[in-house]
């Protein structure tokens, strides 16, 4: 097995006590890029000779006291990283890379502790999607299947975890995009409290929505890298200025007298019985684990898909306005006049999806619709917050499926842009409620692709979702499971 | 909500994108869909219920006004721009036409 393969965890120990180098461990993530990324396309921007220098800088005097010390990682598309391309896996930053002159505030708190980037990771464009199909580069392909999409919009980072490419990733979720590709994938997505940790840095889709997370092969990597990435930050407004807590050590505590709530309208006709299955069987386990199972009510759940694609294509109509091929991005040669360039710039830049989320958006804000479809959506939003606040008095955490079905095939919903947007329906309700979630691997289906459950908490409530997932995984045996590929 | 060309063209023009005659009758039929699916939000009673525009809570975070941090050089910033640069400058087309 490659050195790849090893968690944070394991490689950490190696590291501080000097019988592993960074160095060997960086090799063994590009030998494995290299062997498996033709089949997966996972990857679309490498940082290889920044990352092995790293390495050799920190194995010459680097103590390895962090625990992301030496730990080379993958980014996804978005996270603005200096001197390293970061195009959106979008045209409109593509043909003239976009190179940033600075860094997110997610990678330079990673850089500090001395975690190692090897590149970015392969997305929907400016992360508009669930299958990873919208990318400039194409399709992700997963690694238990490669007749079959990785997720999406972090699918290049669930790929790359599963498929030990790296020993993390970073991903970002609007309204499902850690947690989705993690359970096509079969590996951790933690998606964060909305303001854990910072946006600064990171290409915006939907700002009020948007989160800041990780893939990670285990939940304990994945508390690991919260502790690093997590806090309030001078250059996000929108960060809270919560403590964060020592999750590494509160993962340890078990799960007696936890209180989990299964939601009814979750489990409606359409969910696959396979998913169904092996998440009520996932709940049976923990109460073998000694938590308290009951069945709850979110009675809005219904709304949250239509709530979501409204508000978030308006957002998106706002943010992707900064695309006009004046400040950064691809050009036209036409110059004739300046909202003529703009048109222009801006149609050849952007793909299909991204335009249809700013035409949805544009039509939801504009003069006549603004109250009916943006202002409802937004009062719709304050229904959902309430269903988990008030579900949250009475259980610690929400157990769900994260999605209804397994991976689906690479095409299946190229013309069906509804159909495609009915995936995030267990996962948009944490976003419009800024809630955490958790997904991890909890069985598989007959034709062996693997099957997530999703774990929500109540706000900054992190700590009680790792902690449950935690005495969840190791009481099971799916996070040591393979992909073949690798 | 059927959408006609000319609302589609309208969004267009608002949004600052050019879609050719097929692709207005494309994105109107996609469109039209989505914004059925998500008209049903209409039939959702929310009297007396206030818009959520942020979940944090959050109101008014201000810093001094001071400068805080070296952000990235004048030059580095410029240069990302695939258009001329004059005087620290980037020249755009005209507004004006």
């Amino acid at each position: 097995m490659s050195l790849s393969s090893l968690t944070i965890t394991e490689a950490h120990k190696r590291l501080k006590e000097k019988s592993l180098k960074s160095e060997d461990l960086v090799r063994a993530c590009i030998e494995q890029i290299e062997k498996v990324d033709k089949s997966l396309n996972a990857v679309v921007h490498l940082n290889f000779d920044r990352a092995l220098e790293q390495a050799k800088k920190l194995d010459k005097n680097g103590t390895f006291s962090h625990p992301l010390a030496g730990i080379p990682y993958l980014a996804k598309d978005v996270f603005c990283e200096e001197g390293v391309p970061t195009t959106a896996c979008s045209n409109m930053l593509r043909d003239k890379d976009f190179i940033p002159p600075f860094s997110s505030t997610t990678t330079k708190r990673l850089e500090a502790a001395g975690a190692i980037s090897l590149g970015k990771t392969n997305t929907d464009e400016f992360t508009m999607g669930a299958s990873t199909e919208s990318s400039c580069f194409g399709p992700t392909h997963n690694p238990w299947d490669l007749t079959r999409v990785a997720g999406g919009s972090s699918g290049g980072s669930a790929a790359a975890t599963s498929a030990d490419e790296c020993l993390f990733a970073l991903g970002t979720d609007t309204g499902g995009s850690i947690r989705q590709p993690a359970s096509f994938c079969g590996c951790v997505g933690l998606k964060v409290t909305y303001g854990r940790t910072s946006r600064y840095g990171v290409m915006s889709m939907a700002s009020s929505l948007d989160s800041i997370g990780t893939l990670a092969k285990t939940v304990e990597d994945a508390a690991t890298i919260l502790q690093t990435i997590a806090g309030k930050d001078p250059l996000d407004a929108t960060t809270g200025d919560v403590p964060v807590p020592n999750y590494s050590l509160t993962i340890q505590n078990d799960i007696k007298g936890l209180k989990v709530g299964l939601p009814k309208e979750y489990f409606l006709k359409g969910l696959d019985p396979q998913v169904e299955q092996v998440v009520r069987i996932a709940a049976e386990q923990m109460e073998k684990l000694g938590a308290q199972v009951t069945e709850i009510s979110l009675p809005n759940s219904p709304h949250a898909i239509a709530t979501y694609y409204v508000l978030c294509p308006s957002e998106v109509s706002s943010n992707m306005a900064r695309y006009d091929g004046v400040r950064f991005g691809h050009t036209v040669p036409e110059r004739d006049t300046l909202i003529e360039y703009y048109e222009r710039a801006r149609s050849s830049g952007f793909g299909d999806e991204v335009k249809r989320r700013i035409m949805i958006g544009t039509f939801a804000l504009s003069a006549g619709y603004y109250d009916a479809y943006y202002r409802q959506a937004q009062k719709v939003r304050t229904l959902i917050k309430r269903d988990f606040d008030k579900a949250f008095k009475n259980v610690d955490v929400i157990l769900t499926p994260v999605c209804p079905t397994p991976a689906f095939t690479v095409g299946a919903h190229t013309n069906d842009p509804l159909a495609m947007y009915l995936e995030d329906i267990f996962t948009v309700p944490a976003n419009l409620a800024g809630i955490p979630g958790l997904s991890l691997p909890c069985g598989f289906s007959k034709d062996n692709l693997p099957i997530g459950m999703q774990l929500l908490g109540p706000q900054w409530g992190e700590d009680v979702i790792l902690r449950a997932g935690y005495a969840y995984e190791q009481a099971t045996e799916w996070h040591n499971k393979k992909p073949a590929i690798i | 909500m059927d959408l006609s060309p000319a609302q589609v063209r309208h969004i267009a023009k608002l949004a600052r994108l050019r879609i050719s005659d097929t692709e207005v009758e494309k994105f109107g039929h996609e469109l039209s869909a989505i914004l059925d699916y998500v008209a049903k939000l209409e039939r959702v009673d929310t009297t007396g219920i206030e818009p959520t525009a942020q979940v944090t809570g959050l109101c008014g975070i201000a810093r001094e006004d001071v400068i805080a941090s070296d952000g990235p050089e004048t030059e580095a910033l410029l240069a990302t721009s695939p258009l001329p640069i004059i005087e620290q400058q980037i020249e755009t087309p005209s507004a004006h036409g």
